[in-house]
C-alpha cells in the first residue's frame, strides 16, 4: 500500500490495534452485563440497564471527560491502577481502548443480549437433567448457542471501534504514533492547509473497513445460525 | 395393590420406590399429589390435559421446587420442604424425556450422547457406591436404532428420530428413574406407532423404572405396569394396571366407551379350525384373534376387553354369532350413567366389566352372586405381551 504515507499506515494500525483491544476487554463484561440483563431479575436492574446503555445517548466528549476525572492521574481509579499495577491509560493506546470500549460497549450487550434471548431455557434445562451443574450448563450449552450473536455483536463493536473519535480525543490526547486513529488523524489533515488528498483517502479506508465490518457479521450470524439449525 | 387412600410410606415398606407426597400452586390450579409405587416397572401418570401430569413430573425432577412435600426415591430424600433438603435437578439422576425433545442443536447426534455419557462418567467416579451401569453405549444405540444417525445434526431429524435420541441420551444420564413427559405427543399417528415398539423393548430390556406421563390410554395399555390417575391435580387412584382399570374412577379420565377390565391370559394354543388364538382367563377360556406378535403356548398376554363390549346373558345361549362365553358371577352393579350400569362379573379369578343399559340390569335382575354368563366377540379384542419385569419380585 504505497499509497499510504507512513503517518496514514501507522493511524491505520493504531485504529486496528485500539480497536481489537476494546473488543477484548470489553468481551467478558459484555457478556456478563447481558446475561445479568436478560436472565437475572434484581434490584436496580432498570437503573443498570440505563447505565450500560449511557454512552449511546451521552455526547462523546462527556464519556471522555467522565474517563479523565476517573482514570485520569489524579482521579480515583487512575492513582490506584498507577499505584497497584503500575498501569497508565492516560494518553497511550490502552487508554484510547478503554474509551473505545466504554463507547462501544451498548452495542455489544445489545447484540449478546439479543442472542442471548434467543437461546431455548428447555435446552438448559434438558442439560440439567444430564447431570450438568450452572457453570457447566453455560459454558456447554448457554456460550456455543449464542455464539454468532457474541460474534456479529465483536465484528460489529470493532468495526465501531476503528473510528471512535470524541471520547478518545478528549481522553487521551492526539498524539501521533500512539492515539492518532483513522479519525484523529483525518481531523488533523482536515485542519492543516493542503491535507485534502490525505483526508479523502482516510475517509476512504474508514468506509471501507466499516462496510466491511458489517457485512463480516451479517455473513458471520447467517453461516453460525444455520449450523445450528435456525 | 389399589390405594385410593393415602399410601404408607414406602420407606416402612423397605421396598424400592418412588414416594411422592406434593404440594404446587399455581395461578389457581393447585396440584396436590400424593402417591407411592414401587420401582423398578413402568409406573403411567396418566390423566387429561391440564391435569398437573407435567407439572408433577416437573416437581419430581426437580426443575419446579414444590410449594410444600417431601420426594423419596429409593430410600434417597429429593426434596423435604418440612426439613429444607433439596436436591437440584443436576444431582437427582433422574432422565428426563421432554415432549420436544430438546436436543442440543450445536451438538451431532453422538455429541448428543456423549454429553449425557460424560456427566454420568464424571458422576461415577466420584462416587462412593458406584452405580451398576444398565445401559451400555452400544446395547442403547442398538435399541434405539440410532447407528445411521450417529453423524447427524438434529434439526435434520425427523420427530420419531429425534425422541429416540432424546431417549438414549437421557438413558446413558444412566438415571435411577427414567421420566418420560409424553414422548409421543408430538408426534403424528405413524411416527407414534413408530416410536412405541421402542419404547417398549426399552421397558423390557433395561432395567431402569420408567415413569410415562401420557393421556393417551393405548400407551398405557401397552406399556405400564401401574398406573397412577390424575386429575384436576389429585390423584384419583393408583395401583396396578389390571386393578385400576376396575375402579369407577377411570370412567372420569377415560370415558365410558374406554372403561373395561385389563388383565392377562395364559396362551393355550391356536385353534386348528378358526385360527384364532386360545387364551386362559381366569377359570374361563377367551379367543382372539392372532396379533403379530408371536404367542407361544404357556406364553402372557395382556388385554383389555370393553365394558360395552361384554354381553351379559343369565344362560349361555346357542346359534350366536359370539365365541366367547365365559361363566362367572355377578359381585357388583354400579351406576354408570343416568341410565347405564357398570357390572363386575367374576370369572374365576378375573374380574370382567360389563356395561348395560339399566334396563338390562333391571330386565335380568342382575345382582351381586347371581351366576351369569359373560359373552364377548372375538373380533374385539386384541392381545399384546404384558411387559416383562426385569429385577422384579412379583
Amino acid at each position: 500500500m504505497t499509497w499510504l504515507s507512513p503517518e496514514e499506515l501507522s493511524a491505520l494500525h493504531l485504529s486496528l490495534i485500539v480497536a481489537a483491544r476494546s473488543v477484548l476487554l470489553n468481551l467478558p463484561f459484555a457478556i456478563l452485563a447481558a446475561w445479568l440483563l436478560t436472565r437475572r431479575r434484581f434490584f436496580g436492574r432498570m437503573a443498570f440497564d440505563a447505565l450500560v446503555h449511557l454512552p449511546m445517548v451521552l455526547p462523546p466528549v462527556v464519556v471522555g471527560y467522565l474517563l479523565l476525572l476517573l482514570f485520569g492521574r489524579r482521579g480515583p481509579v487512575g492513582a490506584f491502577l498507577a499505584r497497584v499495577f503500575d498501569v497508565e491509560l492516560v494518553f497511550n493506546r490502552n487508554g484510547a481502548a478503554l474509551a473505545t470500549a466504554v463507547m462501544c460497549f451498548p452495542f455489544m450487550v445489545r447484540a449478546i443480549r439479543l442472542s442471548l434471548e434467543a437461546v431455548d431455557l428447555g435446552l438448559e434445562e434438558a442439560a440439567r437433567t444430564l447431570g450438568a451443574g450452572p457453570v457447566d450448563r453455560f459454558v456447554t450449552i448457554t456460550l456455543p448457542l449464542m455464539l454468532p450473536g457474541v460474534l456479529a455483536g465483536a465484528v460489529t463493536a470493532f468495526a465501531a471501534g476503528l473510528g471512535e473519535f470524541g471520547a478518545v480525543i478528549t481522553f487521551v490526547s492526539n498524539i501521533p504514533g500512539e492515539t492518532r486513529t483513522l479519525p484523529l488523524a483525518l481531523y488533523t489533515a482536515l485542519q492543516s492547509p493542503g491535507g485534502d488528498r490525505e483526508a479523502a483517502r482516510l475517509a476512504a479506508i474508514s468506509l471501507t473497513l466499516g462496510l466491511g465490518g458489517l457485512l463480516l457479521a451479517e455473513w458471520l450470524t447467517r453461516r453460525l445460525r444455520r449450523r445450528l439449525g435456525a | 395393590m389399589v390405594d385410593a387412600a393415602p399410601p404408607a410410606s414406602l420407606g416402612r415398606l423397605s421396598v424400592p420406590g418412588l414416594d411422592v407426597r406434593v404440594e404446587k400452586r399455581r395461578g389457581d390450579f393447585l396440584l396436590r399429589a400424593e402417591f407411592a409405587l414401587p420401582t423398578p416397572g413402568v409406573v403411567a401418570l396418566f390423566g387429561r390435559s391440564g391435569c398437573g401430569k407435567t407439572t408433577l413430573s416437573h416437581v419430581i425432577a426437580g426443575l419446579i421446587a414444590p410449594d410444600e412435600g417431601r420426594i423419596e426415591l429409593d430410600g434417597t430424600v429429593l426434596v423435604d420442604t418440612a426439613t429444607g433438603s433439596d436436591r437440584p435437578a443436576e444431582r437427582r439422576e433422574i432422565g428426563y424425556v421432554f415432549q420436544d425433545a430438546r436436543l442440543f442443536p450445536h451438538l451431532s447426534v453422538a455429541g448428543n450422547l456423549d454429553y449425557a455419557e460424560r456427566r454420568a462418567a464424571r458422576r461415577a467416579a466420584v462416587a462412593v457406591q458406584r452405580p451398576s451401569r444398565y445401559a451400555n453405549r452400544n446395547q442403547v444405540v442398538d435399541l434405539l436404532a440410532l447407528r445411521p444417525l450417529l453423524d447427524r445434526r438434529p434439526h435434520g431429524l425427523s420427530g420419531g428420530e429425534r425422541q429416540r435420541v432424546a431417549i438414549a441420551r437421557a438413558l446413558l444420564s444412566q438415571p435411577r428413574l427414567l421420566l418420560l413427559d409424553e414422548p409421543l405427543a408430538s408426534l403424528d399417528a405413524a411416527r407414534r406407532e413408530e416410536v412405541l415398539p421402542y419404547l417398549e423393548s426399552l421397558r423390557d430390556e433395561i432395567a431402569v423404572p420408567i415413569i410415562y406421563v401420557s393421556h393417551q390410554f393405548d400407551e398405557v395399555l401397552r406399556l405400564a405396569t401401574h398406573v397412577v390417575l390424575l386429575d384436576a391435580g389429585r390423584v384419583l387412584a393408583q395401583g396396578e394396571l389390571g386393578a385400576v382399570s376396575l375402579l369407577p374412577q377411570m370412567r372420569a379420565i377415560v370415558g365410558p366407551d374406554a372403561v373395561g377390565a385389563i388383565f392377562s391370559g395364559t396362551v393355550l394354543g391356536t385353534d386348528p379350525d378358526s385360527g384364532l388364538l386360545r387364551l386362559r382367563v381366569g377359570r374361563g377360556e377367551l379367543q382372539i384373534r392372532a396379533s403379530a406378535h408371536a404367542a407361544v403356548a404357556g406364553g402372557r398376554l395382556r388385554l383389555q376387553v370393553l365394558a360395552r363390549d361384554v354381553i351379559v346373558a343369565l344362560e349361555e345361549p346357542r346359534a350366536i354369532s359370539v365365541r366367547n362365553h365365559l361363566r362367572g358371577t355377578v359381585t357388583a352393579v354400579a351406576d354408570d350413567d343416568a341410565d347405564t350400569d357398570l357390572v363386575s362379573i367374576d370369572i374365576g379369578g378375573e374380574t370382567l366389566l360389563a356395561r348395560l343399559t339399566r334396563a338390562a340390569t333391571r330386565g335380568l335382575d342382575l345382582r351381586p352372586g347371581l351366576p351369569v354368563w359373560a359373552l364377548v366377540k372375538s373380533v374385539t379384542l386384541r392381545g399384546r405381551p404384558p411387559p416383562k419385569l426385569l429385577n422384579a419380585r412379583a
